[in-house]
């Protein structure tokens, strides 16, 4: 078995486990026999645990952290760059100020408003880099232009802090952008695979470009590929996946960046066959970080955008402790 | 025959700055034509208007009779591979799967043997699954002609393909390229080095100021009065039994 295809099995197999320990495990611990009996009736009070709570919470933290997973490892092919990810484009910044406005202005009790804002917020900072990558094709200039986005989303959104009529909005907002999947149903989850599935086939599409531009964008313009198109397609699907991830959960920081340094190496560094695992990656990682979230007692549960960067950061450092050992010019 | 690369009057401005004024340039078949000149003279702006990344002010480029502008980026790459002169690769590929780069379109199996041979034709069989970034410069700068060899194109537009190498991988690249225009290609590189250029160049074309100052064999091309002009050179090619050496030195001023 050659080491991609290992890496795949691997990943699915822990993902598997890490599924089954999301549906199963909670707050309130279940005896073996709750467990047989939310088998075999779903409608029971342990089967409502299992089936409508954590079930559909475990799935939904898995669907974010693979499409924050995916989004990142499309863009760090992109942009050439193994420190790109999602915020770095400006995209979650977009997204969270998206949210941020309709829960502040009070409309957040009108059904699916606040995730239609965040998908809104991160596909026009996806429009806007897309424009401007057709024009500009240097991965640098796209990264400056994404922090400036970045920084005024970020001042935008506390612009909606300092003028939030109440400190309940505010704190609302807040707690917003920390992430959770928590109380997430199967009807959060339906919402957001539509523009999920729509940007896993643009990643995959543009997955031959990302390899391409392994060689640098001057080379890969003559390469035989359609490159405009391919790099349209990478930032479209980057934040169709981005925007859908923060639409259902929040800002989820540190799984965009992460999750493709976890398995590059077993993906042989090829930016297309980094997508697949890194994506698995990323589900792993958010499943765990909820899993964490629920177990941690704590009086308050934590945030999931909490324990992911709690836990992400120094694990990230420990990658790139590693990794640079083999980081060259 | 038909030339594969024909330039006419091909004027670029840059800035508003006329970085190539008025080139002529034919690359036919059989052979490796040698573009030389100082900093700034216009050769790395010569080879991208050739493929259709720089916009002409003035003037033609004909890649296999078309307009490479208006070509399809698959129909172009039929027709030429081109090495820029930015060589950082961002990843640590499997050299083949670099080499394979040349052969985007192909089916998976197929571009994998296809990068095979190609890596074999620059003696980097055993390596090829050795990651890109873990090779020497010399190694690396074999994949990535193994990677121009492996899209099959007739046409090579190198840019400073010499660039940071050892005189011994310089000299392999060259007859690497040579050996691919020998074959039936035909071959277009920049160089600094006008030794290299006088040895191994069947013709040289000296670029000044964005025009063409000479042409022709090296030793037409490289005459003394062209070397002191445009170079600031007191040389002179001079034919050996090893092939034409050039002789210089800084003119005393």
């Amino acid at each position: 078995m050659s080491r991609p295809v290992l890496l795949l099995v691997l990943l699915c197999g822990v993902l598997i486990v890490a599924l089954a320990a999301g549906a199963a495990l909670g707050e309130v611990p279940l005896s073996a026999a709750q467990y047989l009996e939310a088998l075999r009736h779903p409608a029971s009070a342990p089967g409502e645990i299992v089936w409508s709570i954590r079930a559909p919470r475990t799935v939904a933290a898995g669907l974010v952290g693979a499409a924050l997973g995916l989004s990142g490892a499309v863009l760090q092919g992109l942009l050439r760059n193994p420190l790109a990810d999602p915020a770095v484009l400006g995209v979650s910044a977009l997204s969270g100020l998206g949210a941020s406005l309709v829960i502040a202005l009070g409309f957040a009790v009108l059904p699916g408003a606040v995730e239609t804002a965040a998908l809104a917020g991160a596909l026009a900072a996806g429009g806007l880099i897309a424009a401007l990558a057709a024009r500009f094709r240097e991965p640098e200039t796209l990264i400056l232009f994404g922090v400036s986005l970045s920084a005024l989303g970020g001042a935008a959104t506390s612009l909606v802090f300092n003028l939030s009529p109440s400190p309940i909005a505010a704190a609302e907002v807040l707690s917003w952008l920390l992430g959770s999947a928590a109380n997430r149903d199967w009807t959060d989850i339906g919402w957001a695979v539509p523009p999920m599935v729509a940007g896993v086939a643009l990643s995959a599409y543009s997955a031959r470009g990302l390899r391409m531009l392994t060689l640098g964008d001057e080379a890969a313009a003559v390469s035989g590929l359609p490159m405009a198109r391919l790099r349209a397609a990478a930032v479209a699907g980057a934040a169709l996946l981005t925007g859908a991830a923060t639409a259902m959960a929040g800002i989820v920081g540190f799984v965009g960046l992460a999750a493709p340094h976890l398995v590059r190496a077993g993906a042989r560094d090829d930016p297309g066959l980094t997508l697949l695992p890194s994506a698995l990656a990323g589900a792993v990682l958010v499943i765990g970080a909820d899993l964490a979230s629920r177990l941690i007692p704590t009086d308050v549960e934590l945030k999931l955008g909490v324990v992911t960067a709690l836990f992400g950061a120094p694990l990230f450092g420990l990658i790139a402790w590693r990794a640079a050992r083999s980081w060259r010019a | 025959m038909s030339a594969l690369l024909t330039m006419t009057g091909a004027s670029v401005r840059l800035g508003g700055a006329l970085v190539l004024d008025g080139v002529n340039l034919l690359a036919e078949p059989g052979e490796l034509v040698g573009v030389v000149g100082p900093n700034g003279a216009g050769k790395t702006t010569l080879l991208r208007a050739a493929l259709g990344l720089q916009r002409l002010a003035a003037g033609a480029v004909k890649l296999g009779g078309r307009d490479p502008r208006t070509t399809p980026p698959a129909e172009l790459a039929r027709r030429v591979a081109y090495l820029p002169q930015a060589r950082r690769l961002a990843w640590n590929v499997p050299a083949w799967r670099a080499a394979a780069l040349g052969a985007p379109n192909a089916p998976q199996a197929k571009a994998r043997q296809i990068a095979l041979d190609a890596l074999t034709a620059v003696g980097l069989a055993p390596l090829a699954e050795r990651g890109v970034l873990d090779m020497s410069g010399g190694e690396r700068a074999r994949v990535l002609l193994a990677r121009l060899f492996a899209s099959g194109a007739p046409l090579i537009l190198a840019d400073e393909p010499t660039a940071g190498l050892d005189p011994d991988a310089q000299l392999l690249t060259l007859e690497l390229l040579r050996a691919r225009a020998r074959a039936g290609g035909a071959v277009v590189v920049t160089l600094h080095d006008l030794g290299l250029a006088a040895r191994a160049c069947d013709r040289v074309v000296v670029l000044h100021k964005g025009g063409i100052a000479a042409e022709g064999s090296p030793r037409d091309a490289l005459s003394p009065s062209v070397l002191a002009e445009v170079f600031g050179l007191d040389g002179v090619v001079l034919d050996t039994p090893s092939g034409p050496v050039l002789a210089a030195g800084r003119m005393a001023s």
